[in-house]
Parts: structure tokens; C-alpha cells; sequence
């Protein structure tokens, strides 16, 4: 009898735990999530509902928030300059670096490697002094091209950073074997070397893509009213309109939608990239 | 052993980003070093002026310049100090999870990879202290009404709760990815011997992932000790001067004021700063690979 009862408590403690834990759970998820939520609907919120901000779910949803972004706000430029200016810096960044990384990875060139990892820890606005002084002295300040330099600062470490351990992680004998006498070590690497890293080209490709979507600070500093990218454009809504905050909200969710779609889809290669550095010793 | 081209392939293939490297990292830093010891507005008709060691001793006797050190240093370490913590505690809860980890980790991924503009505009209506939810969370708890980004005093923790739930996933996914590549037979062992849940995680789990757990703390204090995005989104520094940290108060003498002397002396001075926490992740990257290895 007293065994049964003591089972029974087991069981109902157990259950209760597991309840706590997954409530808990719950809540951290909750707590990430809300944030971003809170921008999706309030982008579809009028003015009068997003002044009440107990109006969570029950509100009547428009896109005129959307359609204001793009015609009176004219997101369309801001747009385009953005896939410009990350799609070509991040094309740029593999072809420097990548084969860059495979002879730091091949020829153990320890000190370059080392000089990489300082140009991702400096901080980028220490470069940013001389280079607007020297872009305004050489008329580039406002081009894509002081852009796209700028980015690479960005994306050309970080490419070289994630596919150097890929690199080095496939074995000697197997590259030996697979070139062949005849071949050189050129021809090596694009045949053979590139094809077999290419999970970890992906992963260096889409954080730099993702990186310099989300750049700020250089857009902010060499970007003109021409070439300004996406988050320069919606910084700029703030400062002067700082009540319509549906457009606002729009704007925040036009501008984050690609990355959290590529995240989503191609999430493996996303959370290596992020980890990058800290996981493999 | 190699032939013809193959000789010089090391430096064919590095060439480009040494290039890069030194006409775009090297010299630019031996021009803020010089300039540093100037006086100039980047007017065309003025000239630089030297002047020596001023620009360092009116930066190290301003009260501004020692308020956006300590700032960036009591910022760094709570935010580093919380989101390790709470990373690593997430990270072993979810490694008990079987199913659904998949869409688990992605809403993890979601704060890491949105733009930090937008995630700073967010935050702002979240705290706007009439119609965001902040307040409305924090009356309907019963506390009092707070005015988050629009007062000296709230504005600094207001940022590190951003930054916080921006920043604590990146712990937790390397934990996690810790974890996974830990052995189940160490476990198994340790069950044999009778360690319960407690023991197997503070003797087994966290002392192995020690290392990794060091490398994110490293690399999270680096990223934390630069934050400028979120910061310039929200505040632009303010109200007054009491958000600025070393990176926005270098921006704002450099591209708000023009004092470009001025601004190259702050940022020699951010760089060392920077540069310090980096040496040591460099130091401790090698003793924990030349150990592990």
C-alpha cells in the first residue's frame, strides 16, 4: 500500500516538472519571439490601432503602411542598392578569399590567418575616418564602389575565417590523390578543393550576404541619397516622421524579411556561421 | 617538389587580400595614428595643424571621455555576464528537448539575423512610454510607468535588455552545438555510477564545454565592446551624452562635429581598448587548442 502511494507521489512530482519545464520553455520562446511579432502586426495596423497598444490581436489589418513605404517613402531605390551592394561585395569577398583561405589552410600561413582575425576584432569605424577623408579627396564618397570596398571589410575576413577550418579539414592524401600528375595546384583547387568545401563556401556566403544586408554604419557614413541602402533608408524615415510608426514597422519588416527567410530555409548553414570561432576550438 | 607557377601559388592566392589588407586596414590606421596628432575639420581652405599630444590630453581630462569608457565597460560585462548565463541555462534545457529542436533553434536565429536598425525601431515602439507595450507590461504587473530610452537614468538598462534578447541565442547555440558533439558514453558511465541529473551537469557537461562556453564569452565581449547600431537607432546617444559609448562617441566627434583630430586620437584609443580583449581571446584560442588537440 505505502509502496503504491510512493509511486503514485513519484509520478505526480514527474509530471509537474515536466509541466514547469515545458512552461518554461514556452516562455523563453515567447519572449524571443514577441519582438519580431510585435513588428509584423503593428506593420499591418492603422494609425488609430497602433496608438492603443492593448489592441494586440484584434485589430483591422490594412496595407497602406506597405504601400506608403514603396510610393510616398520611395523604398524601391533603397532596395536595389542594397542587393547591389551585398551581392557584389560578398561575390568579391569569395574570390579574394577563398583562395586565400585555402593557402592559409594549406600552407599553414599562421601570421596572415592572425592579421585576418584583427581586421574582424578592429573596430570598422576606426577605418572610417581615413577613408572618408580619402574617398571625398578621390570623389567616391556616395558611389557603390566606396560602398562595396567598404563592405568587403566586413565579408572578406569573415569568408576567410569560416572556410579556412573547412579547408584544412579535408585530408592531404585525398587531395594528393585526387590531383593527379599533371595537374596543377591551381587547377586542384578549383576542381577539386572548392566542390568539396562547399557546405562551408555556403555558410561564409550567406552570413556575409547577411552581414552586409544589415550594415549600417558604412551606409550611414558613404552611402548619398542615391546609393543608400535599406537600413539608411529606414533610419532616415525616423528621424523625420517620428509618428508614423505603421510605416515605420513596414519599413522594419520589407527590410528583415529576406534574412529571416534565408534563415529560415538554409538554417543549418546559418548557426554554423554564427557559431563560427567559438565551436571549433 | 613544385613546378613552374605552383612555386609561387602561396602568394598568388593571397595577394588580393594583402593588397586589401594594406591599402585598406594598414594605411588607414597609420593615417588615424597621424592625424591624431592634428587639429583639423576637413575644411579645404584650413590646413591640418599639428598639435602634438592636445588632442590625447583634452580626451584623457574630459569627464565625457571617461563616462563612454565606463559605459562601454559596466555595458560589455552585464551584457556578456546575463547572456552567458542565461545561454548556457537555455542551452541545457534544450539539449533534454527530443522533438521540435529544429523549429526551436530557428526562432533563436531570429533576433541574431534581423537588421539592427529594425530591431532597434521595434524596441523604440515597444518602449515608447504611451502607447508601447512596455509600460503596458509593467503597469499591468503593477509597477510603476517607465520612461526606458527617454531618460538618463533608465536609457542604459533599457539598451542591455535589447541587447540581451538580441545576443543570449549566439550563447545558447553554441552551447548547444557544445553539446551535441559531446559522447553519450561519459553519460552513460556516469549513470552507472550513480551521478544524478545536477552532478552529470556540473562535473561533465560544463566543465568540457568550458573552452567552447570561453571562445563565445570572448568573441560576444569583442562584438559588445563596438555595439553601435542599436545604440545610434534608438538614442543616437542621448538624451545628452548618456548613451554614448567609445564607438558612438567617436562617430559623433568625427562625423557630427568634424573634429577629425579629435575623433583619431578616440579611436586609437578604442582600438587599444578593443585590441586588449582581443590578445587575450588570441592567447587563450592557442593554449585551449595546443591542449585539445
Amino acid at each position: 500500500m505505502d509502496m503504491v502511494e510512493y509511486k503514485r507521489k513519484k509520478a505526480a512530482k514527474t509530471v509537474c516538472l515536466k509541466i514547469l519545464f515545458w512552461a518554461a520553455i514556452l516562455f523563453i520562446v515567447i519572449c524571443t519571439l514577441a519582438p519580431v511579432l510585435w513588428m509584423l502586426s503593428a506593420s499591418f495596423k492603422s494609425i488609430v490601432d497602433i496608438m492603443n497598444p492593448k489592441k494586440i490581436f484584434m485589430f483591422s489589418p490594412t496595407i497602406k503602411n506597405y504601400v506608403d513605404v514603396f510610393t510616398k517613402h520611395k523604398f524601391i531605390n533603397p532596395t536595389i542598392n542594397s542587393i547591389i551592394v551585398s551581392v557584389v561585395s560578398t561575390a568579391i569577398a569569395c574570390v579574394m578569399g577563398l583562395p586565400t583561405a585555402y593557402s592559409i589552410a594549406r600552407f599553414k600561413q599562421t601570421k596572415l590567418s592572425l592579421v585576418i582575425l584583427a581586421v574582424r576584432i578592429i573596430p570598422a569605424i576606426t577605418f572610417l575616418v581615413p577613408w572618408y577623408i580619402i574617398f571625398s579627396e578621390l570623389r567616391l564618397t556616395g558611389t557603390y564602389t566606396a560602398l562595396i570596398i567598404a563592405h568587403l571589410l566586413v565579408s572578406l575576413p569573415l569568408i576567410i575565417w569560416i572556410v579556412t577550418p573547412y579547408f584544412s579539414s579535408i585530408p592531404r592524401e585525398l587531395e594528393e590523390a585526387a590531383c593527379i600528375d599533371g595537374s596543377s595546384i591551381a587547377g586542384c583547387f578549383v576542381r577539386i578543393m572548392l566542390p568539396l568545401a562547399v557546405p562551408g563556401i555556403l555558410t561564409a556566403a550567406i552570413l556575409a550576404f547577411i552581414y552586409s544586408w544589415n550594415n549600417f554604419l558604412f551606409a550611414l557614413i558613404l552611402s548619398s541619397s542615391r546609393t543608400r541602402t535599406l537600413p539608411m533608408a529606414i533610419f532616415n524615415f525616423i528621424s523625420y516622421t517620428d509618428v508614423n510608426w505603421g510605416g515605420l514597422m513596414a519599413a522594419s519588416c520589407i527590410i528583415t524579411g529576406p534574412v529571416i527567410i534565408i534563415s529560415l530555409v538554409l538554417q543549418k548553414y546559418v548557426v554554423s556561421g554564427l557559431t563560427a570561432g567559438a565551436v571549433k576550438g | 617538389m613544385y613546378k613552374g607557377v605552383d612555386k609561387y601559388i602561396k602568394y598568388i592566392f593571397t595577394l588580393p587580400t594583402l593588397l586589401f589588407v594594406i591599402l585598406c586596414v594598414t594605411y588607414p590606421l597609420i593615417y588615424t595614428f597621424q592625424l591624431g596628432f592634428h587639429e583639423w575639420s576637413m575644411s579645404v581652405s584650413i590646413p591640418k595643424n599639428w598639435v602634438g599630444l592636445r588632442n590625447y590630453i583634452e580626451l584623457l581630462t574630459d569627464s565625457r571621455t571617461w563616462d563612454a569608457f565606463w559605459r562601454t565597460i559596466v555595458y560589455t560585462f552585464i551584457v556578456v555576464v546575463v547572456e552567458t548565463v542565461l545561454g548556457v541555462v537555455f542551452a541545457l534545457m534544450l539539449a533534454k528537448i527530443k522533438r521540435g529542436t529544429n523549429i526551436i533553434r530557428t526562432v533563436f536565429l531570429l533576433p541574431m539575423v534581423a537588421t539592427p536598425v529594425a530591431v532597434g525601431i521595434v524596441w523604440k515602439l515597444i518602449y515608447e512610454p504611451t502607447i508601447g507595450v512596455g509600460n503596458m507590461i509593467l503597469t499591468g504587473l503593477g509597477f510603476k510607468a517607465s520612461t526606458f530610452l527617454g531618460s538618463a537614468h533608465t536609457v542604459l538598462p533599457s539598451l542591455i535588455l535589447i541587447d540581451i534578447w538580441q545576443w543570449t541565442p549566439m550563447v545558447m547555440l553554441v552551447v548547444l552545438a557544445g553539446i551535441s558533439g559531446l559522447s553519450d558514453d561519459i553519460y552513460e558511465s556516469a549513470r552507472i555510477d550513480g551521478a544524478n541529473e545536477m552532478q552529470q551537469i556540473f562535473k561533465i557537461t560544463l566543465p568540457l564545454l568550458l573552452p567552447t562556453i570561453l571562445m563565445a564569452v570572448l568573441l560576444r565581449v569583442i562584438d559588445a565592446l563596438k555595439t553601435f547600431d542599436i545604440i545610434y537607432a534608438t538614442t543616437q546617444g542621448g538624451p545628452g551624452y548618456s548613451s554614448e559609448n567609445l564607438n558612438i562617441l567617436s562617430y559623433r566627434y568625427a562625423f557630427e562635429y568634424f573634429y577629425m583630430g579629435k575623433a583619431s586620437a578616440l579611436l586609437i584609443i578604442f582600438f587599444f581598448v578593443v585590441f586588449f580583449f582581443a590578445m587575450l581571446y588570441v592567447v587563450m584560442k592557442n593554449k585551449l587548442e595546443s591542449r585539445y588537440e
